[in-house]
């Protein structure tokens, strides 16, 4: 019968983990995202530790009383799972060393989708807008389109950006 | 007879070895193709057997030997069997249209050396996940599958891949992390990730523990899934990849996620406590994903949102918990995987021919390529439902089973089903008349189409149609795999014939460690709140 009594250092530490993790996921920058993805992987990591029950005595029989071995099967999905962090994270690595060559930052960009609507409604906002209404504050459409994004450089509104892939028209 | 269980590894092992192999040739363009499509036709094949065998009762493979709940275990059974048949035809078609796409342009989505080792190995992470009898082996199968995906999706590394790319990988990373969190607090729970063993331990646990485990597990895959309000990554990663890579992963990375959702909710937690949520669930994601559809201007977004609605009509399926429901959900899979991974590669020759997948600027391509016209249209009133084809059969069989449930909220189902579906119809025509009909904007330039990217394309087409005129034989096994669903017993029979240990060896230790686990489970229920 194994101990089950969680650590408390433990449980706090992957508390701790978690929420940095999760903080740093909601960043717009992917280093930061990076960053976050490692601290909820380790999280995960620490948690499995804990569903192992306590600490014991190397699982190798022979070596000590199978009722004081720690339990070897969490150790190695935790190993399978930090390899496989690793390679994650190598190439989230990549992919932002790639987004600041092409473009010099590498933020996590809207949805195209989201641009494109903020930009029909910023128009329609527009249409509407007569001498009377100028005077009135920034609609949060119009914001939404001024926002620095480089997603939609040289697309016209209701046209998709050309797609890499297409053979040009 | 024969043992035939040698069989059930190789959808795994010969993508992986391929992949090693075209990997270590990648200075041999010509070679590599020879390797990739043998291998994929290799699996078709074992898939094929594996199919017909399984119909007996499932095939249980104990890993290197070890005994089931210590040691990894592939499973074979109905359901498993028939995703691998469907998912290694739909590979296998996916990599010989983006051959001829390679052969015939020089342009970057033509397959780089990288290409095939990768392809090897998404077909390897697929093949892991149908098979696997264990938890945590699903979820090394969703990262193999998942790390060639993120390769593939941001291949040739351009702005617009590494934007949708983005999202794409950190929306798969985050559902990877709570797959994992689920994991750690069922082992913690139970003591086992075997997912027979799970289904005998489970029952004892706590029932708000269970209920936990539960939503966790669903949460991670409802996000590879994409179920509704966790499907919103969906619409815009998939289509800036090359159009053959946006076709395997619309009829299969979603679906992996569906059949992961099949296996957990019918083997691990029967009694659908959360049939209720799921079918809302179920309605917003073919409602919401249908209006998304009904609203885009470019087809490949198009057929992205109705990738997404149509996961409801599974979903609806699954959460019905009925054989009849579960029947036609089996069904509705392996129908949605051909369908839409042959629409897409659809569109891709229609970017061709049109130079463009807006629906504003394509336009006359009924004249222009009457054989893309055909192979766009089948598939097309396929999805929407249109009678006799297999979308129809398997949404009848939904609506039958809705009805056959007869509670309100199955009735509203029902309607939302049929809602979707006419929308879908509405979504579909529309692009057909603006791509086939409208007269062009400017003047078309002839494209060709070489026969290599028609071939698979009508290829698929033919086994969406296939899947209809074979409708009977399948719903039938579709409705033997829904039984053994409701049963559950055949599977923990085939995995623990004792119920405590598979077939490995170590069978040493087996008494003893019965004798002790029994006394474990027994202190460990026991202790448990």
């Amino acid at each position: 019968m194994i101990d089950m009594t969680p650590n408390l250092t433990l449980v706090v530490a992957i508390g701790v983990l978690f929420a940095a993790g999760v903080y740093l996921l909601l960043e717009r920058s992917l280093s930061r995202v990076l960053i976050g993805v490692i601290l909820l992987g380790n999280g995960a990591n620490l948690l499995f530790l804990v569903a192992g029950g306590r600490a014991g005595r190397p699982p190798i029989v022979g070596t000590a009383a199978e009722g004081q071995m720690s339990d070897p099967l969490p150790q190695a999905m935790v190993l399978t799972a930090i390899v496989i962090t690793l390679g994650m994270t190598a190439f989230l690595l990549a992919m932002a060393y790639r987004s600041w060559q092409l473009q010099r930052h590498d933020e996590v960009q809207d949805d195209v989708e989201d641009r494109r609507i903020a930009r029909l409604a910023a128009i329609d906002e527009r249409a509407v807008t007569d001498a009377d209404t100028e005077a009135t504050a920034q609609s949060l459409d119009e914001e939404a389109e001024e926002a620095r994004d480089e997603t939609d450089e040289g697309a016209v509104p209701g046209q998709e950006p050309r797609r890499e892939q297409g053979v040009t028209p | 007879m024969t043992d035939w269980t040698w069989i059930v590894p190789l959808p795994v092992v010969i993508p992986l070895f391929s992949a090693g192999l075209t990997l270590a040739m990648y200075r041999r363009p010509r070679v590599q193709p020879v390797v990739s499509v043998t291998a994929l036709a290799l699996v078709l094949l074992a898939s094929v057997a594996l199919l017909v065998l399984a119909d007996d009762g499932p095939l249980v493979v104990d890993v290197g030997g070890w005994a089931a709940p210590v040691g990894i275990n592939l499973v074979a059974d109905r359901l498993s069997s028939l995703m691998l048949t469907i998912s290694s035809a739909v590979t296998l078609c996916v990599l010989l249209y983006s051959l001829a796409q390679g052969r015939d342009d020089d342009e970057e989505s033509a397959p780089v050396s990288i290409y095939h080792p990768t392809f090897l190995v998404l077909a390897a992470g697929v093949a892991n996940a149908f098979l696997s009898g264990d938890l945590f082996n699903i979820y090394v199968g969703f990262e193999i599958l998942l790390a060639a995906s993120f390769v593939l999706i941001t291949l040739g590394g351009t702005r617009d891949r590494i934007r949708a790319g983005t999202i794409y990988v950190v929306v798969a990373l985050l559902s990877s992390v709570l797959f994992l969190v689920a994991l750690a607090a069922i082992y913690a729970a139970t003591g086992t990730v075997n997912l027979a063993q799970l289904s005998l331990r489970l029952p004892h646990i706590d029932p708000d523990v269970r209920l936990t485990l539960q939503v966790l597990l669903l949460l991670a895959f409802a996000v590879k899934a994409a179920v509704f309000p966790l499907s919103a990554w969906l619409p815009d990663s998939y289509p800036t990849a090359p159009a053959p890579v946006t076709a395997v992963f619309a009829g299969l990375l979603t679906k992996v996620g569906v059949y992961a959702i099949i296996r957990t909710q019918t083997l691990l937690f029967p009694g659908g406590r959360l049939d209720d949520v799921l079918m809302w669930a179920a309605l917003a994601t073919m409602v919401v994903g249908i209006l998304g559809a009904v609203a885009q201007d470019d087809i490949k977004r198009l057929l992205s949102f109705t990738l997404v609605s149509h996961i409801g009509y599974m979903i609806f399926g699954i959460a019905l918990s009925t054989e009849a429901g579960w029947t036609a959900a089996v069904y509705y899979v392996a129908h949605h995987i051909t369908v839409q991974t042959a629409l897409f590669l659809v569109v891709g020759l229609v970017e061709r021919v049109g130079g463009s997948t807006s629906l504003t600027r394509l336009g006359g391509l009924a004249k222009l390529a009457p054989v893309l016209a055909i192979l766009f249209f089948v598939p097309a009133m396929n999805l929407a439902g249109i009678p006799p084809l297999s979308g129809f059969l398997g949404k009848l069989g939904l609506l039958q089973a809705g009805v056959d449930a007869g509670t309100p909220l199955a009735y509203l189902l029902v309607v939302g089903s049929v809602v979707t579906s006419l929308l879908t119809l509405y979504a579909l025509v529309k692009a057909w008349n603006k791509a086939f009909w409208q007269s062009p904007q400017d003047e078309p330039r002839p494209g060709r189409l070489p026969f290599g990217m028609v071939g698979p394309t009508a290829a698929l087409v033919l086994v969406g149609l296939g899947l209809t005129f074979a409708a009977g034989p399948l719903y039938a096994y579709t409705e033997r795999a829904a039984n053994a669903f409701a049963l559950r017993t055949t599977y923990i029979r085939a995995v623990l014939p004792d119920g405590e240990r598979g077939e490995g060896e170590s069978a040493d230790v087996a008494d003893e460690d019965a004798r002790r686990q029994g006394a474990d489970e027994d202190a460990r229920t026991g202790a448990e709140p």
